[in-house]
């Protein structure tokens, strides 16, 4: 499957991560290839930024400053039922990411990730929501 | 500190040996003892009692001879005149029918005047007219109306004693005598008889004998009188004293007066014959005791010895629990301070890889071309590689770190063996060791822990390229099938393990590495483990060959497999 700017309808991505070197980059990436990402470094601002704005898909790292990824997880998942969360993480281990999937994430990566599979990821859930 | 753990014990052996020791004699020499000297004065006072007893009846006996024949001679008197026993005649048939009455007992009769003269005289000796106004017993009786003389020899040269009665007074006055046989009194007295050195004799006032002592008795034996004796059984009159003899030894003397006090009967019997029985006694309870004492101490020093030598195995299996306790504790923290590490290594080189990246989006969407573009790529691709080759190591340790999970599951001997090998990829580069796999791809899994099977192939793998470090050289592994087990050769091209210490290799706590090095406890470790899953763990070793170990682990019986077997036996 193949993307071009044109066809495609501009996904808005979250992405919660308390690395300010790889957000950047990673925000940078997404929005060169018509991804609209928005970072925030720790659960309280991601709820905060959810409040105001509404996005298709958020990526969220597991291990953060006060929130950590699983309660993000749950209050996403109250807040935005509909979006879908892939949690990224520094490793993973099975009892964590079947915990994650339980709480409703739908995706598990671990980092450091191959950035072509995030992306193909992040339009997967989120351009199903952008044409819905 | 060995040295002081080792007197330490010998210092418990000793305590328990002398408590044992002391709580079971010291109640048995104190029950001992005091049985032992009750039963000494029980037996003293018998035997002195006894003594008392036969030394008193015997006076009463003498004593009564004594009287009866006293009696006797002051019938004679009474009953004739002096004119009747002054007649030879009649003085000589008078002694014949005493003699016939009550034998040889009076030797002669005689009749005395006023002056010391003897007028009459019946017997075997011609003592007619003799005088005995000088001698000794006629001098003592004169002032008494009866009188028994000690024992003398007299005129006709032989030991006798004389019973004289007095008559009238003045110039009337008369004496009649009669002489009794020494021999027959003697007997009274040779009679008594006793053990060994037991005999009784008789004494005058001036300690003269009476009797004649016993033959066996040596004349010059000399009794100095020591302590008397007070006992519960002595008859009235009775002494009992020890005396010390010239022969050095002790002697009992029991004495009771005769004769009115003029005499003494004297028992003598030393001492050692007298308590000879009890002394027996006493010995044969001293050798039983000493036996018996010696017994304890020996089984007193024996059980200490055991117990402290049990209590010594025990010490050591918890020392060497503890040690082991401690290296996997030590394990269990470098693996989670390993698993920190990766974690926060994988967050820069996440970074490291998305700039990369960024960099490479830059470039495809906005470089003019470039004559070097071709190797800013590979640059870049290179970049995003050895990132992933970063993130394939973390995420190994992080895996070997989370599995210290003893649960058994079905391991692949061939993909454990592989990830030893990648872990081990490091430290073999430095030491120039290459590894060769010879690994059966289709063997089936064995039932095990999958962190312990991983801690022991990594052991023996880091052990074989420590041992190669010097020289390099090649580690072989192999995994097979044979038969019922799984078989995991680690082969090395090392230095090998000289004879002597190859059959120590897998003792806890055996090291040839320099001290702090190695705990010793790798290889039991690896033991134990593979022991516990029911497998072996063996070793070859030639010197400047190398070394092989070869572990085996039996598979579990596939259930499959003996329904199979079943089914055709049923066939």
């Amino acid at each position: 499957m193949t993307w071009t700017d044109t066809e495609r309808p501009a996904v808005r991505l979250l992405i919660v991560d308390d690395e300010a070197g790889f957000t950047d980059v990673l925000c940078k990436r997404m929005a060169r290839r018509g991804v609209n990402a928005t970072s925030v470094s720790c659960g309280e601002d991601a709820v905060q930024v959810l409040r105001r704005a509404e996005f298709d898909v958020a990526i969220v790292d597991l291990k953060l400053q006060g929130m950590d990824g699983v309660e993000i997880l749950k209050v996403f998942k109250l807040m935005a039922p509909e979006m879908p969360v892939i949690m990224l993480t520094g490793h993973g281990s099975d009892e964590a990411r079947e915990a994650c999937m339980k709480l409703g994430a739908e995706g598990y990566l671990s980092k450091p990730v191959d950035f072509e599979l995030l992306f193909v990821k992040t339009l997967h859930w989120g351009a199903g929501r952008a044409t819905a | 500190m060995k040295k002081g753990k080792i007197s330490s014990y010998d210092r418990l052996t000793r305590n328990i040996a002398l408590t044992v020791i002391t709580v079971s004699l010291a109640p048995l020499i104190l029950v001992g003892g005091v049985i032992f000297d009750q039963f000494r004065s029980i037996y003293e006072e018998k035997v002195y009692s006894h003594l008392s007893e036969v030394v008193d009846k015997h006076a009463t006996n003498i004593d009564a001879f004594l009287r009866d024949k006293l009696y006797e001679i002051q019938y004679l008197n009474t009953a004739y005149s002096y004119e009747q026993l002054t007649s030879a005649e009649f003085l000589d048939e008078t002694l014949r029918g005493m003699q016939q009455q009550f034998g040889r007992i009076f030797v002669d009769f005689g009749v005395i005047d006023a002056h010391g003269r003897q007028v009459a005289y019946a017997g075997p000796f011609k003592l007619l007219g003799a005088d005995y106004s000088n001698a000794d017993w006629y001098r003592k009786s004169r002032d008494r109306n009866a009188y028994v003389s000690d024992v003398f020899e007299g005129l006709r040269q032989s030991p006798h004693f004389i019973i004289t009665i007095n008559n009238g007074k003045g110039e009337r006055a008369w004496t009649l005598r009669a002489t009794v046989d020494f021999l027959a009194f003697s007997h009274l007295v040779e009679n008594i008889r006793i053990g060994k050195t037991g005999f009784a004799y008789i004494l005058n006032d001036q300690g003269v004998f009476q009797t004649k002592p016993h033959e066996d008795q040596a004349e010059k034996l000399v009794l100095t009188p020591g302590k008397r004796i007070e006992t519960a059984g002595a008859e009235g009159g009775v002494t009992i004293r020890h005396s010390e003899g010239s022969d050095g030894e002790i002697y009992i003397t029991v004495s009771s007066p005769l004769n009115g006090g003029n005499w003494e009967l004297v028992y003598q019997q030393s001492l050692g014959d007298a308590f000879s029985d009890m002394i027996r006694a006493e010995y044969v309870v001293l050798i039983i005791f000493a036996l018996g004492g010696l017994g304890i101490v020996a089984m007193a020093v024996l059980v200490s010895r055991k117990l402290v030598g049990r209590c010594r195995a025990m010490d050591k299996e918890s020392e060497l629990m503890n040690r082991q306790m401690v290296e996997t504790g030590k394990l269990a923290a470098i693996g989670e301070l390993a698993a920190g590490i990766a974690h926060e290594i994988n967050n820069p080189v996440a970074i490291m890889i998305e700039e990369a990246g960024w960099v490479g989006d830059l470039l495809k969407d906005e470089a003019p071309p470039m004559p070097s573009r071709g190797e800013i790529d590979r640059a870049l691709n290179q970049v995003v590689t050895q990132g992933r080759r970063c993130k394939d190591i973390t995420h190994k340790l992080l895996s070997f770190a989370r599995q210290t999970d003893p649960r058994v599951t079905e391991v692949s001997l061939p993909a454990l063996i592989r990830e030893v090998v990648e872990l081990s990829m490091q430290p073999a580069k430095y030491g120039h060791v290459d590894f060769s796999l010879n690994l059966d791809q289709d063997m089936p899994p064995v039932a095990a822990s999958m962190s312990e099977l991983q801690q022991v192939f990594l052991n023996l793998v880091n052990n074989s390229i420590q041992a190669m470090e010097a020289d390099g050289g090649v580690l072989t592994l192999g995994c097979s099938r044979q038969g019922n087990d799984a078989v995991v050769t680690v082969q090395d091209t090392g230095p090998g393990i000289p004879a002597a210490n190859l059959g120590r290799i897998f003792d806890p706590f055996f090291t040839t590495k320099p001290v702090g090095k190695g705990s010793g406890l790798g290889l039991s470790i690896c033991f134990g483990i593979i022991h516990q899953m029911g497998g072996d763990i063996e070793v070859e070793s030639a010197v400047g060959v190398g070394t092989k170990f070869t572990v085996r682990l039996p598979f579990p019986p596939p259930a499959d497999q003996q329904e199979r077997q079943q089914e055709m036996y049923h066939d």
